[in-house]
Order: structure tokens, then sequence, then C-alpha cells
């Protein structure tokens, strides 16, 4: 299934029908199935949004219901990363190297203004990445300064869509050109 | 050929572990070389500059009432009490009395936010040591607090609510009645902390006697806030220079003279308390009036040098400010509490087992991005 469909929120269900081959859809669809409903993300914060992942975590909003269950405090047994928070200069080559560490497939949730673009640090700021894309391949943004936990539910439901439209035999299109 | 050591050598031999700047207890993303003699810690340099973002560089750049917003940033857990720091600074600097209502709210605001940030600090805390079930019961009572500030705020961690001579809006008409309704419950609830946590056996032999530091030190290395005070330093800002309304209001500085990290804990707990106190006091005496000062459209401060002190939820945060006249400032320094706290965790946590070197960091609470800034 190409990429730009999966823009298309609504229309996953749809997408499913049209796979390729009957057999590889079945197999996606089992693997897709439990991959999508036991991410679990890694504990990464660097600022502000950090809090409010621990706030999606706990008690009010528990993304366990989600099937994301658990912070794993190793890259190796994590799924997702959520960049939540600044990534300066000094962070940047840690930050590459906790992605290289975990574990194919795993996929990168930008949290907030400052992983999407800088955020309030775009001007001005001489220590500061312009967005975590220039460092890692990002599959899902959220928006928000920081962004409310139902927003960051409402991104690992985006992220258990694109698991689950996802091919065994095809790369996605955010680490095709990851080197 | 390999040099052949004995056994007593290979005891004396330094042995580096590093911690961190991913580590779920550094609470962010602060690095620990910690030098070790097989298990007892023996130096811990920090490393920091991993979320240094430029924010006093910056502030140059910007006018007051933006410098604000990127003070929340800082150190995001006690919000209020930063944009404090700076609308305090300037109106200082400007000579202009605030309402009545505005130091009313924002004494009331500041202590709210006190009682949050140590409840994420106490859920945290029993975190690291292996106690998970604080996490969700401290998390769980800190969403009725941001439940009242984004009714009034508009947001929940980052508010950016005080500007230069008063605050960005009304109070939400419901904000007293809520306030209420959360002091209620929240006094029926504190009391479980205890329980769950205070009187566990398991989680005073992790803390009693671990990380002491004497009075001495901590005045010497200027340890703050509830840190300072575990040390028996009387050095909470509210009680020595009063701003907003603490003259006026009747609370106590929690002092505990051991100095270990249960002491640091207990005063943390009954921090909790005294906010409480606080805002019972003022939260049916909130007089009418204008949530703002008159304030020009362009603020600009008189030539030369101000600062003002007051108290986050992690100790003394000062605000220092060099004007030359313009509507930017020359100079904008933070004396932030956490940096300085952090150059005592070095002697607290020497000769201790580096198990403990968690709990030590944990208990002085620390927040990396307003190290860094």
């Amino acid at each position: 299934m190409k990429y730009d469909e999966f823009r298309d929120n609504e229309s996953l269900e749809l997408l499913k029908k049209n796979g390729t081959n009957i057999f590889m859809t079945t197999v996606d669809g089992i693997f897709n199935w439990g991959r999508a409903n036991s991410i679990w993300p890694l504990t990464f914060a660097t600022s502000c949004c950090g809090i409010e992942m621990m706030a999606t975590g706990a008690s009010r909003h528990d993304f366990s219901r989600f099937g994301l269950e658990v912070y794993r405090a190793s890259p190796r047994q994590a799924d997702v990363i959520v960049v939540a928070g600044t990534i300066v200069n000094k962070m940047a080559p840690v930050l590459k190297r906790l992605y290289d560490q975990m574990s194919d497939p795993k996929y990168v949730m930008a949290m907030g203004a400052c992983a999407i673009s800088g955020g309030p640090f775009f001007y001005n700021s001489y220590h500061v990445v312009k967005g975590v894309e220039h460092v890692i391949p990002v599959d899902i943004y959220i928006p928000g300064c920081p962004p409310r936990p139902e927003a960051l539910l409402y991104g690992f439901i985006q992220l258990q869509r694109l698991i689950k439209s996802e091919s065994l035999h095809e790369k996605r299109e955010s680490m095709k050109n990851y080197v | 050929m390999a040099e052949i050591l004995e056994v007593k050598d290979i005891a004396q031999q330094e042995y580096l572990i590093n911690m961190g700047p991913q580590h779920p207890s550094t609470h962010g993303v602060m690095r620990l070389v910690v030098s070790l003699n097989g298990e007892i810690v023996k130096n811990v340099q920090p490393h920091c500059g991993y979320i240094h973002r430029g924010i006093e560089k910056m502030c140059e750049k910007l006018t007051y009432p933006q410098i604000i917003h990127l003070t929340d940033r800082m150190d995001y857990l006690s919000a209020h009490m930063n944009n404090a720091s700076v609308c305090l600074t300037v109106e200082k600097a400007l000579g202009i009395e605030i309402p009545e209502r505005v130091k009313y709210i924002r004494t009331i605001m500041d202590e709210l936010q006190r009682i949050a940030s140590h409840q994420l600090w106490w859920c945290a805390f029993g975190m690291d040591l292996g106690g998970l079930t604080c996490f969700f019961y401290g998390l769980r009572d800190r969403e009725p607090i941001l439940d009242i500030f984004e009714e009034s705020t508009g947001s929940r961690l980052i508010q950016s609510y005080y500007t230069p001579g008063g605050l960005m809006n009304d109070i939400h008409p419901d904000f007293q009645k809520k306030v209420k309704e959360f002091i209620k419950y929240f006094r029926k609830i504190l009391p479980e902390y205890d329980q769950l946590l205070t009187g566990n056996v398991i989680f005073q032999e992790r803390t009693k006697g671990i990380g002491i530091l004497s009075k001495e030190e901590a005045i010497n290395r200027g340890l703050t806030g509830p840190s300072g005070r575990g040390s028996g330093f009387a050095c909470d800002v509210r009680k020595r220079a009063p701003y907003h309304l603490y003259d006026k209001v009747d609370f106590k500085e929690c002092l505990y003279e051991e100095g270990d990290t249960f002491a640091r804990y207990k005063v943390r707990i009954d921090e909790m308390w005294e906010s409480m106190k606080i805002i019972e006091q003022l939260i049916d005496n909130i007089p009418e009036g204008d949530y703002t000062a008159k304030m020009k459209a362009v603020i600009k401060l008189p030539e030369g040098e101000f600062f003002q002190r007051v108290e986050t939820a992690r100790g003394e945060l000062i605000c220092f400010i060099v004007s030359d006249g313009n509507k930017n400032p020359l100079r904008v320094k933070f004396r932030s509490p956490n940096l300085i706290n952090l150059a005592s965790l070095n002697v607290m946590s020497k000769d201790f087992k580096i198990a403990d070197l968690v709990a030590i960091s944990g208990s002085l609470d620390l927040v990396i991005p307003c190290m860094d800034r």
C-alpha cells in the first residue's frame, strides 16, 4: 500500500481490502494485529513533554488500555521512541545511538513543538536541533507545547493504524532514506 | 608481558561507570560519571548541557512579556514561580503597585503549583525506589490541580499565566469552589501517602541515614529549597524575603536537622500540608478588582540592575536583569536552584553504595532543563 494513502485516516479499512496477495495479507494481518496492540515505548524524556507522557501512562489517561502497557528503560526492549522534549546538539548523537540500539521494527514519534521543529527555541537559539527529523526518521508528529495526554493517545492510535496497514515485505517510507 | 596485579591492587583500582544521559532515574538527560571502589561511590562527576537551549541568551533578543514564555520551559514543574520571578523583577524595576487581587491569586497559584510539583516528585521518588503504586497515586491526585490550572489559565503544564503587572486573564468563576473541593479531597488523601510509603520499612531502610549532608556543608554549597531545609538550613525565601502575600499568611518553615534522604522526603510531605494551610487562609478572601495593573504597551525598564528571589518547589530561584533602558534586557541571569543543588550530590553520595545514588539524586528533586537552561 502507498504511504500517501495513510494520511487519510478514515479509509484504512478500505485500504486493507486492496492488498496485493491473499496469503501475504493474511500473514500481515496477524502480525500487524499483534504488533499494533503491544507497542512498548521507551522511557525517554528530555523536558516538559516528558511530564505529559508520564501523565498519559498514569491513572487518569492510562495508555495500557491501548496495549502500550509499560515504559521500558532499555532501548533494546522498546518498540517506539517518543521524543518528548527539545533535542539539542549535544543530545542529538545520543538520540541517534538510542534509536540504533532499538530492534526492528521500530517507530519514532515526535512529541511537541520542540521535537517537530525546535518550537519556541526555533529563533535565536544556537544549540537546538530544529526538528528531530534531522537526526532520526519520524513516523508520527504530535503538535502542542506540550501536547495534552489526549493528543499523545491520539498519536499512539495513529501509530497503531500505521502499523496495521504495514506489510512485511515492504520497507516503510520514512525508513527508506535512513542510513 | 602483562603486568601482574595483586589482589590488594585490584581492590584499590577505580571503576568508572556512566549513568545517563538516558537513564530513567536521572529524570531527564543528565550524565553522571561515577567512580566506584567495588560498590562504594567515591566520586560523582556530573556532565551538564544535554538540554542546554540557551534561554538566557535568547532572552536578550526578546521583550519582557516574551521572556515569561521561556521561563516556564526551564522548570516546568514550578512554571508559575518561574513566571513570578521575571514578573516581580520587572514590577520592582518599574516601581508599580500591583492590585491586591493579583497578589492573592498569585499566592494561591504558586502554592497549588508547589503541591503539584511535590506530588510528582513523590511519585517519581517512590518509583525510583521500586514502589510503582506511588506513581499512580501521585499522578491521580495531581490531575485535579491541573484541571484547576486549565480552567483559569488555559493550559495544564506550562501556563505563562503571569505577566508583568498582573495576570494574563481573570480566574474562572468556579476557581474558588474547585480549589476548596481539592483541598478537602487532598487533606483526606495525604495521610494515605504516609501509610503507603513513609511508614514502609524497606523505604525507611533505603532512606534513613543515607546521603547525609551537614548543615555547614549545605550552607557552604548553597543547597536551598526542601533539600536544604532537610539539613536544617533555614532558607525559605517565603520567610526570609517575603514576596506576594507570604508576610501576611501564617505558615511554618519545615526544618529537619538530620540531613539525610528521609529528612528531605519529610520536608516535602510537610510542605504539602503547609501549602494547603496557606491556600485555605486566602481562598475565601480574594478581593474584587482588576486582574492587572495599568501597563504601557511597550515595557521599558530603567537603566540598572534588578533582581528578585522566589522560592520554587526546588529552592531559591533568582532572576537578575541588567537593563540599558531598552525594551530588551542587556543580560538576563537565572540562578537555578537545580544546578546549585546538584553540586552537593558528590558530597552526599560519597562512601555510600551505588544503589543509594538513585535515592540521593531523587531526593534532590532535580529538574534538568532548569539546570541547563
